[in-house]
Parts: C-alpha cells; sequence; structure tokens
C-alpha cells in the first residue's frame, strides 16, 4: 500500500516537472516546426543560474525569476541571431539547435565547473512530511502544484488572451495566419523566448530535485521528444496528460521492471508514432 | 582488432615513418614523450580535469623529469566518448610518438582502445577499473596502480560483516559494468562472512530522479551499499534526505561514491557515512602530507580519486623508468620494470601482482567535517589488498567475471 502511493505521488511529481519541462518544448515545435534541440541546454543553465543565485544567498522564488529572464532573453536571442536566418530551412535550425547544445554544454563545463552543484530546496520544504502514515518528500508536492498553477496559467494565455488567439492560428495554419495580419515574425521571437523561459522554470523547479550538474541537458531532452510526441504536437493538453502518464510509466515500470525501465518508457512512443502519428491530442503529424 | 580504412592509413603512414628514421628514439638525451589520455568536456570532465591537475603537480615538484629525463607531455581529450579514444591513442602514438600513455578514464575506454594497446605495444598506466584488463583477459602492457571495480569493495564488504556488524544490506550502483563488477564483490566476500544481500538496484547511468527508486528501498535493512561513480552517489544521498530516509537506514559506499570532487559540494547529509578506497586526501603518510595540501592550495579543493590517480601513476612510471636508466624506447624492458615496481607514493606502498594489477592499502575512511570542509577521514587500513582479496588466483580466475549474474543473488526478499 505505502509503496503504491508514495510511487503515485512521485509519478505525479515527476510528471509536473514534465509538463514545465515539455510545454514549451511543444509550443516552439508546434508553431515554428522545429524541434529544438537545446531545450534540455535550456533547462540545464536555469538550473545553474538559480544555483548561482543561491550561492549569492537569495532565496529559490527570486532565482526562479532570475532564471526565467536569463533563459527567456538567451531564447529570444537564439531565435533573432541564429534561428532567423535559417528560416524555411527546418533542417538547418535543427541543426544549428543541436550544435548550440554542444555548445551550451561545454560553455557551463567552462562557467560552472565538471561537479554537481547542490540546489536546495527553502528550509520549510526540506524535511519529509509525514502524511496518511506515509513520507513523503514535500517539496515534490510543491513541485506537482507549481507545474498546475503554470498549466492553468497557459491555458489561459492559449484560450483567453489575444497573444494566444495569434498562436493557435499560426499553429493551424502559418500561411493562413500571415495572410490575415498575424506578425509572423514577432510572433515566433515571443514564443521561442516563453517556451525557453518555461525549460528555465522547469531546470530551477526541478533543481531541488535533480541538481545542476553537466549531462542534465542530455538527460531531460529525450523526456521533453516523448511527452510531445505522445501528446502531439501543439496540443497544450496533449502534453500536459502526456506528461503524466510519462510520470506514471517512467515511475511504474522502473520499480516493476527495471531492466526494461526504458523499453518502457519509449515503447509508447514508437506505438504513437506508428499507429497515431499525430499524438494521442495532435491535430498534425510530428 | 577491426582495421577501419583510417586506422589502416594512419598505420600504414607511420609504419613508413617509423623505416625512415630510425633508431631516433634510441637517443638518450631525448626527451620521455607521455601522452595522458583524459576527458576534459562532458559529463566525465571533473574527473579528467584533475587527472591533468594531479599529473601536472607531479611533474612541477620535480622539475619535469621522469626516470632521470626531462618529460614532454601531450594531453588527449577523448570527451569520454569511446570512439573519439581510439582517435586519440592512435594519434598518440603515431603523431606524438609517445612512450608510454596515461589513462584513459572510462573502462569503456580501456575496452575500446585495449586491442591498439595490445598490437602497438604501448605501455599503459590506467585508471580505468575493468577488472578482466588485469583478469581473465590481461593486457600484458597494462598496469593499473589505482584498483579494480570491486578490489575495494572486498575489504568494505569484510568490514560490514564483521565489524559494523550488518546483517541484511541492500546495494545499489549504476547499471554499467563498473557498478555490477563492484557490488557483485561486495556481495560475494558480504555473503561468505554471514550477511544477506536482500534488494539490489541498478538505476541507469543517466536516471534524472531517483525518486521511485528510492520508494521501494528496504528500510527494514541494516545499511545500504552504493556503488555509484561520478556525481550519482552525490544526488543518490541527497534525494535519500528528501524522502527521510537518513537515519533511518546506515550508509556506505564504494570508491567512488562520495570522493573528495563531490564532497566539496555537500552538506551535512554526508557526515558519517563510510566509503572504502585506495586513496584519501586525509591519508597521513610523507608524500601525501606534501601533496593534499599542495593541491588543496593550488586548486582550492582537496585531491580525489583521479588527482591520486595520476600522481600515483606518475610516481610508479618514475621509478620503473629510473630502474632502467632512463631507456623507455625498450618497451618490454619498461613493462617488466614496471610491474616490479616497489614505490612508496601518495596512496602508500604499491607493487603489482603478475596481471599488472596493483596490491596496496585500502582505508575505510568516515566523512567527517573538520576546519569547516568535509573530508574523508581514514578509520581503518586493510593493508596490501590484491584484486584476488583473499582467494587463491587461479580458482577466483576460474569463475566468471563479476556481473549481475554472478555471484548470484539468493537472498534477495
Amino acid at each position: 500500500m505505502q509503496f503504491w502511493v508514495i510511487q503515485t505521488l512521485n509519478s505525479l511529481a515527476l510528471g509536473g516537472l514534465l509538463f514545465m519541462l515539455s510545454s514549451g518544448f511543444a509550443l516552439i515545435f508546434g508553431l515554428m516546426r522545429i524541434a529544438n534541440l537545446t531545450h534540455g541546454s535550456l533547462f540545464m543553465i536555469g538550473a545553474y543560474v538559480a544555483a548561482s543565485v543561491l550561492r549569492g544567498g537569495y532565496s529559490l522564488v527570486f532565482a526562479a525569476f532570475v532564471a526565467m529572464a536569463v533563459v527567456g532573453l538567451l531564447g529570444a536571442i537564439i531565435e533573432r541571431f541564429i534561428l532567423r536566418s535559417l528560416s524555411n530551412n527546418s533542417q538547418g535550425q535543427v541543426l544549428a539547435t543541436l550544435g548550440l547544445s554542444f555548445i551550451a554544454a561545454d560553455a557551463c563545463l567552462m562557467i560552472w565547473g565538471g561537479d554537481p552543484i547542490p540546489i536546495n530546496a527553502p528550509e520549510m520544504l526540506r524535511a519529509p512530511m509525514e502524511m496518511f502514515g506515509f513520507m513523503f518528500p514535500t517539496y515534490r508536492l510543491v513541485v506537482l502544484l507549481i507545474s498546475m498553477i503554470c498549466a492553468v496559467l497557459l491555458y489561459l494565455l492559449m484560450e483567453r488572451t489575444r497573444l494566444g488567439a495569434m498562436i493557435r492560428a499560426g499553429v493551424d495554419d502559418m500561411q493562413m495566419a500571415r495572410a490575415v495580419g498575424i506578425p509572423a515574425s514577432r510572433l515566433f521571437t515571443i514564443v521561442f523566448s516563453l517556451g525557453a523561459l518555461m525549460a528555465g522554470l522547469g531546470g530551477t523547479v526541478g533543481g531541488p530535485m535533480l541538481n545542476a550538474y553537466p549531462g542534465l541537458d542530455a538527460d531531460m531532452l529525450p523526456l521533453a521528444l516523448i511527452v510531445v510526441i505522445l501528446g502531439g504536437v501543439g496540443s497544450l493538453v496533449g502534453t500536459f496528460v502526456a506528461s503524466f502518464i510519462i510520470g506514471f510509466i517512467y515511475t511504474f515500470g522502473i520499480a516493476l521492471v527495471p531492466d526494461l525501465a526504458y523499453v518502457i518508457l519509449f515503447l509508447p512512443m514508437v506505438f504513437v508514432i506508428a499507429f497515431r502519428p499525430s499524438g494521442l491530442f495532435g491535430t498534425m503529424r510530428a | 582488432m577491426t582495421l577501419d580504412r583510417r586506422s589502416f592509413i594512419q598505420g600504414s603512414a607511420a609504419a613508413g615513418l617509423g623505416l625512415a628514421v630510425p633508431n631516433l628514439l634510441a637517443q638518450s638525451n631525448e626527451p620521455i614523450r607521455v601522452g595522458l589520455l583524459t576527458v576534459k568536456t562532458g559529463p566525465l570532465a571533473s574527473g579528467g580535469i584533475d587527472m591533468e591537475l594531479g599529473l601536472k603537480q607531479w611533474l612541477a615538484e620535480n622539475g619535469n623529469m621522469l626516470g632521470g629525463r626531462k618529460v614532454e607531455l601531450t594531453v588527449a581529450d577523448t570527451g569520454g566518448v569511446p570512439a573519439n579514444t581510439k582517435t586519440k591513442i592512435s594519434e598518440l602514438n603515431e603523431r606524438n610518438k609517445v612512450h608510454v600513455i596515461m589513462g584513459p578514464l572510462a573502462a569503456f575506454e580501456a575496452l575500446a582502445v585495449d586491442d591498439y594497446i595490445r598490437d602497438n605495444k604501448i605501455p599503459t598506466l590506467s585508471v580505468a577499473a575493468a577488472e578482466d584488463m588485469t583478469q581473465r583477459k590481461a593486457n600484458p602492457w597494462f598496469v593499473r596502480p589505482t584498483s579494480t571495480s570491486s578490489q575495494c569493495a572486498h575489504p568494505m564488504a569484510e568490514y560490514c560483516a564483521n565489524i559494523k556488524k550488518y546483517k541484511r544490506m541492500v546495494v545499489v550502483a549504476d547499471d554499467i559494468a563498473y557498478g555490477h563488477e563492484m557490488v557483485a564483490g561486495f556481495q560475494r566476500v558480504f555473503e561468505e562472512n554471514g550477511g544477506k544481500i536482500v534488494q539490489r538496484l541498478f538505476p541507469p547511468l543517466t536516471v534524472p530522479d531517483y525518486g521511485s527508486y528510492l520508494a521501494q528501498l528496504k528500510t527494514n535493512a541494516d545499511a545500504v551499499f552504493l556503488g555509484f561513480a561520478g556525481s550519482n552517489g552525490f544526488r543518490f544521498i541527497r534525494q535519500m534526505n528528501e524522502y527521510g530516509l537518513k537515519g533511518k537506514i546506515a550508509i556506505v559506499g564504494g570508491m567512488t561514491a562520495l570522493d573528495e570532487a563531490v564532497l566539496k559540494n555537500m552538506g551535512d547529509e554526508a557526515l558519517g557515512i563510510e566509503t572504502a578506497c585506495w586513496y584519501s586526501a586525509e591519508l597521513n603518510n610523507p608524500i601525501n602530507n606534501k601533496f593534499a595540501p599542495a593541491f588543496r592550495k593550488a586548486q582550492g579543493y582537496d585531491p580525489g580519486f583521479y588527482a591520486a590517480a595520476t600522481f600515483t601513476n606518475a610516481a610508479v612510471l618514475d621509478a620503473a623508468l629510473k630502474s632502467i636508466n632512463g631507456n623507455a624506447s625498450n618497451r618490454e624492458a619498461l613493462m617488466a620494470a614496471l610491474k616490479k615496481t616497489n614505490v612508496p607514493t601518495a596512496r602508500g606502498p604499491v607493487t603489482f601482482d603478475t596481471y599488472g594489477n596493483v596490491v596496496g592499502d585500502v582505508y575505510i575512511r568516515k566523512v567527517e567535517r573538520k576546519e569547516g570542509r568535509l573530508v574523508n577521514v581514514v578509520t581503518k587500513t586493510y593493508t596490501n589488498v590484491s584484486q584476488f582479496w583473499k582467494y587463491d588466483p587461479k580458482a577466483f580466475l576460474a569463475n566468471p567475471v563479476y556481473s549481475k549474474d554472478w555471484p548470484p543473488a539468493r537472498n534477495l526478499e
């Protein structure tokens, strides 16, 4: 019983973290048709920036805002100065993001060194919480809560604002959107920056669970890819549902059949690509 | 060895050069050319950079001389990718014409260049722990002054069973050969001394979150043994804290679970954890009493596994070269001299068995806070530990190599 309860809560916390990681990736992929392979790096940079801010003696909340600002700005720069000049060449853009991810990894190594840097949760969230006789890490519940808030905010942004309407229009049919006067180029920068910002937030919020270490980027990127392919490109709801599905598959897969953990993780992705290429909730092919 | 086009061309070019300039190497005032195969980029870079710093410190302290000759050091960065390791070793051999190679860092890198080292007869002082490189498939050109995967786990297991009196233990290690070999050795000795391994967990090397492993950890065991490498032990222990497991179950670890390199970034959660290793920055011997403070002064942190490894390698190489008057071109003589080394080093005295693996001291270390920083205080010494522990080498080698399947885990619950 203890096992099932704790693993369920673990799955939910991991799902929440995956949502923060993947929502930005899905946004960018959906609108710009770029599989942004720097997304793992942006997540890692978020974690490192937060670690540095924490070392300066500031709070994790403040660190989160700094990380979001830095990574969001970085995203805007990448879009504006690198991807922009490769527009209409999506393969070139994907390759550029891959190259950038290597550069980012070594730049982080130069700046922050090769040793892992701990990111501490706020003091009051550090001790485990006792609920119904089970010990559960308090911070993971907070991660779940933050991810829910993010999901609601993103949903409102997409469904209730003018910017959201423009993004949705762009996702559905870019040419038509341009034709009715939506400023596509500015939209691209905003969305890329927003996606990066979410990754930076994810890196900070995930920091106390994962810590900042070289290789964090490569550990997280495949998870973002799986979530987005499973959920469907350009669908926020799909990303949300898929994040939690993957959270559950991953957690229970590792616990119940440890030798096949990665098989179980990637198998749903293979089936989705084979039988439902547009993903569970998507409207177009990945 | 499979021969691809590139190595064929490089090989034949090198052979041609070798014919064209005979005997140049024999001149005695020529420097000794040492190639360091290390990792300076990517996730393994932390240890790899320390390897370079350790070696350079030894050279700086000894007037850039090895065996009485000037040293010409070439550092090659493999990135921790076996394919690059192969390219870099052929570059070091064919272009830089090195006499000796130190490294590589990781077991899978060492295995990737195993054939190349044999075919080209390059004396190699390694850091990588892969058991069979000095056991069932011993490479005659390979000596290892550090440790096999399980060499430090054997004494740790006896320590846990006989001194800590643990009866039931859990083992957790990275799901790679290094982790399998280490916990297999631990399990064998622990169970032969009356203990029981009741659970084994092998998280993938790159798993970002240990949450679901921690949730199934058997907290009714006496202790957990961590066979992690790199930063994974650090992350696992921090997450144990998060789950309130600290204090419920004792933690012990293998030689890379709580290296000085990760200790410097840890907090009180590391206090009291005992690990077994062939080195500690706190080791009290004349050489280390000089080395560790000097390294700390220069780099701002304590030397750990990797810095000590190359510092030790250099001392071994120096002694071997001196015994053959610095004639590094005679590779057979150099290898024979290396295997006959008996020299005090920063880790303590180093000798080799006939398979080229070190017989040396292994230390039980406990994390304590000293002068504000966390250190591995040596609490017990096992002297002259061989890779075969107390077993007869022949009987040991008749068994399969340590793995997930051998020895079989019979007491899992």
